[in-house]
């Protein structure tokens, strides 16, 4: 099934919460949803006869612009070999999106490393801790305003 | 004789070839850089040549160069790849693990002084050295079994011109 097609059968079942759908990129065809109905609308595209997205490909943190961070969903149906992007923002200030690993298990760790280097707080994430960096780490380093601290345990850090 | 070449020029050897004198700082030498165990691990891509030096086609054996599973078996640590933060403070454990005398071999760029991670690397050390003494830098990114081992040889040169009694006095 097309992205289209996807996106049309979604705007029937969710009537709010799903932005429009951008296409003729450069990446594959995306669209925006709300981020407290991510839980839902995933746990749909998992369960539904016509899409069975079986597989989380990739879930991805990014510090998307001044004021917001994302979330990127990368979907795929290995039963119906098609694929889908949805995207989530959320504000800088209170970076909360409810958690998608209890639809597909491999969500946790990528979670978890949304958290540890984006610094994106997954609710209902059953162990949110950080997964690359140590735990006494200070800060979420891939975002765009980070200061590499100039001693970590006391050791020099710049070069 | 391969042995006796090793050794010293300053050897003296008996008519009978059963008996030969020699000081004990050459003989204790000799079988120090003669069996310099390394501990077991590796950290990078680096470690991929350090194995395959170790292999049989390099084959570090030839050297007495062995990996050991515990620290305090050895008497080299080869420090064969990026250094992260987080790995820095487990290097510095073994290496307080080991028991004098012990020696450091810095092995590629990442090692020696941060590598391709110098500017923006916030998760590496900047070199090894700044947690760890080190003997012998080897330049590389990697280095080619080849530089490893030539490391290697300069750190027996180094160990051969040392003297134990004058390290513990």
């Amino acid at each position: 099934m097309e992205t289209a097609e996807i996106y049309e059968k979604l705007k029937k079942t969710f009537t709010e919460g799903i932005g429009e759908l951008k296409t003729n990129l450069p990446v594959n065809p995306f669209f925006f949803v709300d981020a407290d109905k991510v839980n839902a609308i995933c746990c749909f595209l998992r369960d539904e006869e016509s899409l069975q997205f079986d597989n989380l490909s990739c879930l991805s943190g990014v510090d998307y612009d001044k004021d917001n961070l994302a979330v990127v969903y990368h979907l795929y149906s290995y039963t119906l070999n098609h694929q889908l992007v949805i995207k989530t923002t959320v504000p800088k200030t209170n970076p909360v999106v409810r958690t998608v690993s209890d639809v597909w298990v491999a969500a946790e760790w990528h979670e978890r490393e949304a958290f540890d280097l984006i610094g994106v707080n997954f609710e209902g994430h059953p162990d949110l801790r950080r997964i690359l960096l140590p735990e006494d780490w200070e800060g979420h380093p891939l975002r765009k305003d980070y200061k590499v601290p100039d001693f970590y345990n006391g050791m020099k850090v710049p070069y | 004789m391969g042995l006796l070449n090793k050794l010293d020029a300053r050897i003296e050897q008996f008519e009978s070839g059963n008996i030969i004198i020699t000081s004990a700082d050459k003989l204790m030498n000799w079988s120090r850089l003669s069996s310099m165990w390394q501990v077991f691990f590796g950290l990078a891509c680096c470690a991929i040549e350090m194995m395959a030096a170790s292999a049989s086609h390099y084959d570090l054996d030839r050297f007495g160069i062995i990996p050991r599973p515990s620290p305090r078996h050895c008497d080299i640590i080869l420090i064969s790849g990026t250094v992260t933060l987080k790995m820095a403070s487990r290097i510095k454990r073994l290496w307080d693990q080991m028991p004098e005398p012990k020696y450091c071999l810095s092995m590629g760029s990442c090692a020696n002084s941060g590598g391709p991670y110098w500017e923006h690397g916030y998760h590496v050390l900047k070199g090894v050295d700044r947690v760890i003494p080190v003997d012998v830098y080897i330049p590389g990114c990697p280095p080619r079994p080849e530089a490893l081992i030539e490391g290697l040889l300069k750190l027996q040169e180094k160990i051969r011109n040392q003297s134990l009694a004058k390290i513990t006095a």
